[in-house]
């Protein structure tokens, strides 16, 4: 068929195939310079950025920089005793030199994350460095502390080697390297990250979960109700959606402090004592209530656009057929909004599990995600190549379950409106 | 066997939505039992709504409906055993064609080897066996439309009601289901309630007609009957083409009156809903019953101008001015005896007074 195809050609005797080709490449760059702009956009403030954090987050380059002479002179090194005089002589070489660059604390800080203990020793061995003699380095260090000859410390240097990490990505799992080299976890009285990993998955889950519950009503309202009604309501849903987010959620801390609105209704109403009210900010119960206020749009738009699309005539026509209001809905109408569901959850949920702001505001101490721990790094301690490995595996966290929503649901079945 | 005549009855029922104006008004209709039947009008006439009350899906607003003698107004739509076929079809898009027939037989708890010999049989009745496992929308809208069909059938209802089930689709294939729908009735004896505006689909498939105006029942009757004898102007001009002439009764008798025009003439006509002299009327022929030039004799005879001449193939309709009536409607059939119809040719026109038929005043 194929060869008949070939012998076409058109009137000026060029086969068709490359006239049509030619025809359709202006097209072809017509469009291509369309979406450039866009195209130049993503790629410079979300493809690049990605890259980069995903480079920081294993970037180990620092220390290896720092001390290049050190770590040439460790290569032969075993590592079982202590390392031979010239990774000494290395060792003091690369430091002397960092000093005079006054980049010595960096240095300090840096082997601190890998090792406590390290910035002590460090700031005393630049003290006593200036009056150091030329030769047998290694008993002169050694002479500085006692931690100076324990071979651990001289392990924990080594571990610095490699320009490349993954200690920030087991940071995150609450485990790390140890000296030998095993990926172990953490004392448990230190482990924090894996409390708000799971509790980041719990409160998106429950308030994507409290999110459906509430908006299948109101979306079932709006596709329903007549026109003037359900323009009013679809108002009172974008109200809030327009309304500024720090807005929304400072309204909230109004209302639910010790001290706010809804306390004192309760205290009013008799409900709980004066003495007695309920701490509902600052904690679990702040943030779901806020966070579900605020994503409650993202899950009744899709289902509402959904919704809108289902004939009313099939309930009538299940009814008509003898199902009880309760089948027909269940057979008929629920399985038809499960497009508007997927999309719904999928939305309210990523949206969720990367929520910063009202966590940060409202959440307290037993209320913030894992989000504010990223932005925690990024601003209070600076250590950004965790910060980013934490980013990125919240990321690769939310491609994963939208991979396993596209087996389970399938991705096609998502109608976003 | 005998028949329930009154096997559905609205018993005076009206209907309002807004609480200010009547959508149904003082509606009384029986109907009989395996009987087809039409409501037809045109559009906000009234004959959709009543179709909804009998379905369940609207509430009387006075008055009550009858299903074989037991009061159905309190029972929810779910548990009257009506059947419906929707203007949309109304198949379920998620469930195969198997699964949207078995629907109503899974509700109704039957066993599975007696839902498939049901399928088997409704599916087989459409002439659509072996699409159980095809979607809905993999299917040409006739079929879909037989599947509709199939599935108000599948848990033999006491009652059918279709509501404008021909109105998405084509002229060819509406008229092939005209068919297939009314060989159905046919063959299965059910009650079949049907809506239309659509009156030739009306007159070929129905036992009865309804026809509906303004929340009234105009005329109930079989359709030659609707069609030969309307009660009144609105049906005359509604079912079928008309000519009419507006004037006033002069010489009133029993089976023949005589109406004066505005251009002064005087015609006979078939008095129907007049009663005495100076009764205003409309006299309504159909053109079918004015012939031209022939050699009958008639007792109505008139001149004619021709205005346009319209090519139908097997007929003209030729359109004169005739008593001050530029819209003069006239079906001529294609013969050589009528080669002369050209525009602005006089023709004489006849018909018998039987066929002029003296209603209400439009």
């Amino acid at each position: 068929m194929s060869s008949e195809t070939e012998k076409i050609l058109t009137t000026d005797g060029i086969p068709l195939e490359v006239s049509l080709k030619k025809a359709e490449r202006k097209n072809k760059i017509k469009a291509f310079l369309l979406v450039a702009p866009l195209l130049l956009f993503l790629l410079i403030t979300y493809i690049f950025p990605i890259g980069d954090m995903l480079m920081r987050s294993v970037d180990d380059k620092m220390v290896t920089e720092m001390l290049p002479k050190t770590f040439k002179s460790m290569e032969k090194w075993d590592g079982n005793e202590m390392p031979p005089e010239e990774v000494f002589e290395a060792f003091y070489l690369d430091f002397q030199k960092l000093v005079e660059e006054k980049r010595d604390g960096k240095l300090s800080t840096q082997l601190n994350y890998t090792k406590n203990g390290f910035k002590s020793i460090l700031k005393k061995l630049r003290r006593k460095a200036k009056n150091f003699e030329e030769g047998n380095y290694k008993e002169q260090i050694m002479a500085v502390h006692k931690r100076w000859a324990d071979v651990e410390y001289w392990r924990a240097i080594k571990r610095r080697a490699p320009a490349y990490t993954t200690s920030k990505y087991l940071k995150g799992m609450d485990m790390y390297k140890n000296e030998d080299g095993k990926i172990v976890n953490v004392d448990e009285d230190r482990r924090i990250h894996r409390v708000l990993w799971l509790r980041t998955l719990e409160i998106a889950f429950f308030v994507t979960l409290l999110c459906f519950l509430m908006a299948y009503p109101i979306a079932h309202l709006l596709a329903t109700l007549p026109m003037k009604y359900s323009n009013l309501l679809m108002i009172c849903v974008l109200l809030p959606f327009w309304t500024s987010l720090l807005v929304r959620t400072a309204s909230w801390m109004i209302l639910l402090q010790q001290q706010g609105v809804v306390n004192d209704f309760f205290v009013m109403t008799g409900l709980v004592a004066d003495d007695n009210r309920p701490e509902m900010m600052y904690n679990k119960t702040g943030t779901y209530v806020a966070m579900t206020q605020i994503l409650l749009p993202f899950m009744v738009l899709p289902l509402y656009s959904v919704m809108k699309t289902i004939s009313p005539s099939l309930m009538r026509a299940g009814k008509s057929l003898g199902g009880t209001p309760f089948i027909t809905f269940w057979k008929v109408y629920f399985p038809l909004t499960i497009p508007g569901i997927g999309a719904g959850c999928l939305l309210v949920f990523i949206l969720a599990i990367g929520y910063y702001i009202t966590p940060a505001l409202v959440g307290g101490a037993s209320g913030t995600l894992i989000s504010n721990q990223i932005a925690f790094h990024m601003k209070s301690t600076l250590d950004w190549s965790f910060a980013s490995a934490m980013g990125l595996m919240l990321l690769a966290g939310v491609l994963a379950i939208y991979w396993v929503y596209n087996k389970l649901v399938g991705i096609d079945n998502i109608k976003l409106g | 066997m005998s028949k329930n005549q009154e096997f559905v009855k609205f018993d005076k029922v009206d209907k309002s939505y807004d609480g200010k104006v009547l959508v149904v008004k003082d509606l009384n209709l029986d109907i009989a039992e395996g009987e087809f039947i039409t409501m037809l009008g045109p559009s906000g006439s009234g004959k959709t709504t009543c179709l909804m009350m009998l379905a369940g899906f609207e509430t009387p607003t006075n008055g009550e409906i009858f299903l074989d003698k037991n009061p159905i107004s309190n029972i929810p739509p779910h548990k009257r055993g009506i059947g419906m076929v929707f203007q949309n079809y109304a198949l379920f898009p998620h469930m195969t064609v198997y699964e949207n027939l078995a629907f109503p037989l899974k509700v109704r708890k039957i066993n599975k080897d007696e839902i498939d010999k049901k399928v088997d049989k409704a599916l087989s009745m459409v002439s659509l066996s072996g699409f159980e496992n095809r979607m809905p929308g993999q299917l040409s809208g006739g079929q879909q439309q037989r599947v509709a069909v199939a599935r108000a059938l599948v848990f033999d209802p006491q009652v059918v009601l279709m509501d404008e089930p021909l109105g998405a689709l084509d002229k060819n294939l509406r008229e092939s289901m005209q068919y297939e729908i009314k060989h159905i009735h046919e063959s299965i004896g059910v009650t079949v309630v049907y809506v239309t505006h659509d009156q030739s689909e009306a007159l070929t498939m129905s036992n009865r007609i309804a026809v509906f105006n303004d929340g009234k029942v105009q005329q109930l009757s079989s359709p030659d009957k609707l069609y030969e004898e309307p009660v009144n102007s609105f049906v005359a001009e509604f079912i079928g083409e008309n000519n009419t002439f507006a004037g006033e009764v002069t010489n009133f008798q029993k089976d023949q009156c005589k109406v004066k025009l505005s251009d002064g003439s005087e015609i006979i006509a078939n008095p129907i809903s007049v009663n005495s002299n100076g009764d205003r009327t409309t006299v309504s022929l159909r053109p079918e019953r004015a012939l031209i030039n022939t050699k009958n004799k008639m007792d109505n005879n008139f001149k004619g101008k021709i205005e346009e001449v319209i090519y139908h193939g097997d007929h003209t309709r030729v359109r004169i001015e005739l008593l001050g009536n530029k819209e003069f409607i006239l079906k001529v059939p294609n013969s050589s005896a009528n080669m002369d119809i050209k525009m602005g040719n006089e023709i004489n026109v006849s018909w018998n007074s039987y066929d002029a038929r003296a209603l209400d005043p439009k």
